[in-house]
């Protein structure tokens, strides 16, 4: 599957797309097509893999449909066969069962090898270790922390070039979707749970980040740039937030989590286990336990549990 | 002649025309079938869900949910009694053991309501945990389908007063024991599920 | 006491939009219009009496039509509005608020208010003809399934002005459904929109199983269906089994908002992925459910107009089954980037793929339908030619979104919107016209203007591919749906404006249909023959439009093409089979109860929307006893005479 980038390019531009892609012209927009991690990379062989065993089929079917609906048409001299009792013929149908199942085999085989080797919460191999941003989808802006470096920020995110990133993902809002298309594809942010993505950038550069799961009014609003630097760099920016940004208080996080936009934003400094806050907000690990119950000295149920001052209050009596 | 002949044909048509009808009911029973099948499938993942609510076994109790098991399993043996006198034509006894039925059917009812009221009142109310929305609204599913089959096997026995026992009213009956045995085994399934796993 | 009406309606109607102000207007009038024209005409009781109380399929099915192509025009007036506000970068044409309304509004109605309840008005008006039947296994219910849809459609369709649109996607997930994050009334508008409608079309399915599988002609097996019909048993089968889904679903959705319970909520132990599940267990399918009757549709067409027998038809049933069957063991590929873990989503992958099989064996054998047939084209076999290529480049696209990994990078961005409507409307919307096109004779009489017919066709056709083909592109930009704007530094703008003119060229084609139907009521010949295509099954051998009993002695079946097959004969001057002698005709009585109970329904529902009980609860007790009123009537059929039945066939110029 090691497909050149020559042929990538070469086969996504003209089976995918075609005409648009030429016409338009600008290939560095398509950003699934011009991934810039082994991530994307992958991703996008996958692509172009079932594309191409889909066009076996779809190809030919084309060329048939034209071929039969011309040849077939119904004229006065027409010198075509007839044959309006021919309903059946078992090698034909044989043939039409056979070729598809073979096909949907081989796409299924690749899919799942793949699926297991592009699991989005499997570590990367690589010999750089992996640096950490924990991912909060809010209403409507995509709040960044970086635990190692005890730092924020809001609307973009910074980070090393050819170091894998461990995207720790989850969600203070209606659920949401985390997107950087040039370094792979997307996973859900959801409330009480953090799910796990990882990617890598190969070179410094600029990327397109997005929203992409609907999360009501100003969701499309919801863009970042990721922007991956040299570890330098990156080390001096780190250094520059923290020296000249303000510190985030778990006040300021509140007010941070309102509905509404804004642009960019830097922290110099996190609340103490902030993250760790937000997923369990709603699941609480040590669950709420029972009031009625625990006066009555009895077992105390562990699972579930829930922090919410509104569920405690029905437990009062 | 012609009338003659239509009647005769009328009496195949009638009979057609209500073996079609059971045959609809029991199609619907597969899509009640389904719609327990979800009630119950979103009962088994929020069962653990208490939320530091009350969990299950600490809110049921066996008894009055065996007597209300009890006197729905009887129900449903009545009801059989019932199409067994329709089938020996004896509208009496098909009345009355309907009636028994009914009454076996407002007593499931009656338990069930006071269980709720007494859970309520202990403070495990539908907003308290997923796992008590799961079970009061699986539980009062299956309460709300048996009410509705209160209110039909009344009607049923008024038509059966007014008209004795004929194609139709036959065709009814049918249904409705039909429809309360599945009942019965749907709250097999609801004694199983909910409570007994529930309490062990 | 003004200030309390003022403040009550301000809250009430949907106020600051000019856009709506405009459609009030237009609704205002359309409604004085109406009753005006119904009043001046003196035409109530006509309407009541032939319409509202009808039990009659073929009546039933046409008002499923005139409805759900209204409801295609809101849709499409949703989808335009859409289109105009993308058309240009940083665009405030509509709000975000009201671009999200919109979106939601337009998928609810083009799946749940149009395809659906055009797909149903199909069954009703060519199954039972086409089986050799009089009416529906339940023709009492059939109507009640009717006006259960169409008070559901009123229902969703009256948020527009009243209390505001849902507004969180057409399959509503929550949280952002939820109370906390939706508190308006417009979720509860979706909610017994839906879920009033859904129950009737519960009821059609069961009504469609019944009768296709208890009221076939004699000597009718099964393996002698045409193939619409096994593709509505099909269909039926699976909304059997998906729809109860959707109900509970709605239901449990409607208990989290009313009664603040916890299936879906963040907090107290709620799991909103559950509903993320269910509703699509139900979604999957129903997506099936609608594209399967397409499928049955195009392969009457191809048969007819290749003059051939459909080629490979127990193949064909088999992969209907197959497809029915597979449909409902894919639902998670619609949330592959949930992080269920590679096994589950290899699972589902795979599943999913599995299904591209049997629905390419359906086209190979479309076209060997073609192969050494005598083709000819007119519009129905147009749109299905039309629909060939569509559908197969909209299913490969979907192939190569069932493949997990890859579907990381397409999942939620225009890649996945051009797909789902490729085979949306390349499937279904091309198949539903073309069986329009089709049966159009059958039900009016008449058929539908051929030239003005091919200009709407290559107008929706160019215009599909203008519109859909730039969405492909805008996915791999890395466009994701349901974006209200976007910026100009994006590169999107182009592609989204050219996707615009391909939207509007879909609604000219549009137009030009409705400009056909006016056309052709005024200006065509009436079909004399019954047989206007001359095509092969039952539903052609009788007058058109059917006599209300439809057949005037039940055909006797011993072939797959029945009606092919005795045109041959004759041709042959075999002479025709005999025709038992005329019996009085048993038919059901019409009854105004169903849709008094749909009104009914449309009290209760709208009365919990708004929290208001004095309303629902009246209104639910109407629907009981309708109900009871229904068990309690036992006068609900009557006979036909036959000197009836002769004067209406002769009428039909038909000897009898």
């Amino acid at each position: 599957m090691n497909l050149t980038r020559g042929m990538r390019r070469l086969a996504a531009l003209s089976s995918l797309i075609g005409m648009t892609v030429l016409l338009s012209g600008c290939m560095d927009k398509f950003y699934v097509l011009d991934p810039k991690g082994p991530v994307g990379r992958h991703q996008l062989d996958l692509i172009i893999i079932s594309t191409l065993l889909c066009l076996v089929v779809i190809v030919p079917v084309l060329i048939l449909t034209f071929v039969f609906a011309w040849k077939y048409r119904n004229r006065k001299d027409s010198k075509a066969a007839y044959q309006p009792e021919w309903e059946h013929s078992t090698k034909l149908e044989m043939t039409w069962w056979g070729i598809p199942i073979l096909i949907i085999i081989i796409l299924a085989v690749i899919t799942a090898s793949y699926t297991y080797k592009l699991e989005p919460s499997k570590p990367l191999e690589h010999p750089a270790k992996p640096i950490t941003i924990q991912v909060t989808s809010l209403d409507w802006k995509w709040f960044f922390i970086y635990p190692e470096q005890g730092i924020a920020t809001v609307n973009y995110i910074q980070f090393p070039a050819d170091v894998p990133v461990k995207f720790e993902l989850t969600s203070d809002a209606p659920m949401n979707s985390f997107w950087i298309p040039q370094l792979g594809g997307q996973i859900y942010t959801m409330s009480g749970m953090a799910m796990n993505l990882n990617l890598i950038a190969d070179k410094p550069g600029t990327y397109f980040g997005t929203a992409a799961n609907f999360s009501g009014k100003d969701f499309g609003k919801m863009t970042f740039d990721a922007i991956a630097t040299t570890q330098a760099e990156f080390d001096k920016w780190v250094q520059t937030v923290k020296q000249s940004a303000p510190p985030l208080t778990q006040d300021g996080y509140d007010k941070l989590a309102e509905p509404g936009t804004m642009g960019t934003q830097d922290y110099s400094s996190v609340p103490e286990g902030l993250f760790e806050k937000i997923v369990t907000k709603y699941t609480g690990p040590n669950g709420h336990q029972h009031v009625h119950k625990v006066e009555e000295n009895l077992p105390v149920n562990q699972d579930g549990g829930g922090e919410a001052p509104e569920s405690s209050a029905h437990h009062h009596h | 002649m012609a009338h003659m002949g239509a009647h005769a044909h009328s009496h195949d048509e009638h009979h057609d025309l209500e073996s079609m009808r059971l045959m609809g009911f029991w199609i619907f029973l597969i899509t009640d079938c389904i719609l327990f099948g979800t009630l119950f499938a979103t009962y088994i993942v929020l069962h653990g869900n208490t939320a530091g609510g009350p969990t299950a076994s600490e809110l049921f109790e066996m008894p009055g949910v065996i007597a209300e098991t009890f006197i729905l399993l009887t129900s449903s043996f009545t009801s059989g009694l019932a199409v067994l006198s329709m089938n020996q034509g004896n509208r009496k006894g098909l009345i009355g053991w309907l009636v028994v039925t009914a009454l076996l059917g407002a007593s499931f009812i009656a338990l069930e309501l006071t269980e709720f009221v007494k859970l309520v009142h202990e403070g495990a109310t539908i907003s308290t945990s997923g796992f008590l929305s799961g079970f009061y609204v699986l539980v009062g599913t299956h309460g709300l389908h048996v009410s509705l089959g209160l209110v039909w096997m009344t009607a049923l026995m008024i038509q059966l007063g007014r008209r004795g026992i004929t194609n139709v009213t036959r065709r009814k009956v049918n249904v409705i024991s039909l429809y309360w045995h599945f009942l019965d085994v749907v709250w097999i399934f609801v004694f199983t599920i909910v409570y007994l796993m529930g309490v062990m | 006491m003004l200030d309390q009406i003022k403040e009550f309606a301000s809250g009430f109607f949907v106020t600051g939009d000019p856009l709506i102000y405009g459609a009030d207007v237009a609704i205002a009038m359309t409604m004085i219009a109406v009753v005006s024209v119904l009043t001046y005409f003196k035409k109530w009781t006509w309407l009541w009496r032939e319409w509202l109380t009808t039990v009659d399929h073929k009546r039933i099915g046409i008002m499923y039509v005139i409805a759900s192509l209204l409801m295609l025009f809101r849709g499409g007036v949703d989808a335009l509005l859409m289109r105009l506000q993308l058309a240009v970068p940083n665009n405030d044409f509509l709000t975000p608020e009201h671009y999200n309304a919109i979106f939601t509004t337009h998928g609810v109605i083009m799946i749940l208010f149009m395809a659906m309840p055009l797909m149903f008005g199909l069954f009703n008006l060519v199954v039972p003809l086409q089986i050799g039947a009089r009416d529906v296994a339940f023709p009492f219910l059939n109507s009640l399934s009717f006006w259960l849809f169409f008070f559901g459609a009123m229902l969703f369709n009256v948020s527009f002005v009243i209390g505001g649109s849902p507004d969180a996607g057409w399959l509503s997930y929550p949280p952002l459904s939820g109370k906390a994050f939706s508190p308006g009334v417009g979720q509860d508008f979706y909610i017994w929109g839906i879920q009033i409608s859904g129950i009737g079309s519960l009821a059609t399915g069961i009504n469609f199983v019944v009768t296709i599988l208890k009221m076939r002609a004699p000597g009718m097996k099964l393996f002698k269906m045409p193939m619409f019909t096994w593709s509505v048993l099909s269909s039926s089968l699976t909304i059997l089994l998906a729809f109860p889904i959707l109900t509970v679903t709605i239901a449990l959705l409607f208990i989290d908002r009313y009664f603040g319970a916890h299936f879906f909520t963040l907090d107290g132990g709620g799991n909103p992925m559950m509903y993320i599940n269910l509703i699509w267990m139900w979604g999957h399918p129903e997506v099936y459910i609608v594209v399967l009757p397409a499928f049955g549709i195009f392969s009457e067409i191809v048969a007819t107009f290749s003059r051939k027998r459909l080629f490979g038809y127990a193949s064909m049933v088999f992969a209907l089954m197959s497809i029915a069957v597979f449909s409902f063991t894919t639902w998670a590929h619609h949330f592959f980037t949930m992080g269920s873990g590679a096994d589950v989503n290899a699972f589902f992958a795979i599943t999913t793929m599995a299904i591209a099989i049997p629905t390419g064996v359906k086209v190979f054998n479309w076209l060997f339908t073609m192969y050494r047939g005598r083709i000819s084209f007119p519009t129905p076999m147009m749109w299905t030619m039309g629909f060939i290529p569509c559908f197969i480049v909209g299913g490969m696209t979907g192939v190569m979104l069932s493949v997990a990994p890859a579907d990381f990078q397409f999942h939620n961005s225009y890649f996945l919107i051009a797909h789902f409507h490729q085979v949306l409307i390349g499937g279904v919307a091309f198949g539903y016209f073309a069986g329009l096109y089709y049966w159009w004779p059958k039900v009016f009489g008449f058929k539908l203007n051929e030239k003005i017919g091919k200009w709407a066709f290559w107008l929706w056709n160019i215009g599909f591919y203008v519109c859909f083909m730039p969405q492909y592109a805008l996915g791999l930009m890395g466009m994701t749906r349901r974006m209200s704007t976007y910026g100009w530094d994006r590169g999107w703008w182009e592609l989204n404006l050219t996707s615009t003119i391909g939207g509007f060229l879909m609604g000219i084609g549009f137009l030009f249909q409705v400009w056909q139907i006016l056309h052709s009521i005024k200006f065509m010949e009436k079909d004399t023959t019954g047989d206007p295509w001359d095509a092969r099954t039952l539903e052609w051998s009788i007058p058109s439009p059917a006599p209300h009993y439809n057949f005037a002695t039940i055909p006797v079946v011993d072939s797959k093409d029945a009606w092919w097959e005795e045109k041959q004969r004759l041709v042959q001057g075999e002479a025709p089979k005999p025709k038992p002698p005329l019996e009085p005709i048993h038919m059901p009585k019409n009854s105004g109860i169903p849709f008094i109970m749909g009104f009914c329904w449309f009290v209760a529902g709208f009365g919990l929307v708004f929290d208001w009980l004095w309303m629902a609860i009246p209104g639910l007790l109407g629907v009981a006893g309708c109900m009871l009123a229904h068990s309690f009537n036992y006068n609900t059929d009557y006979y036909i005479p036959v000197d009836e039945i002769k004067a209406t066939e002769a009428a039909a110029r038909r000897s009898v």
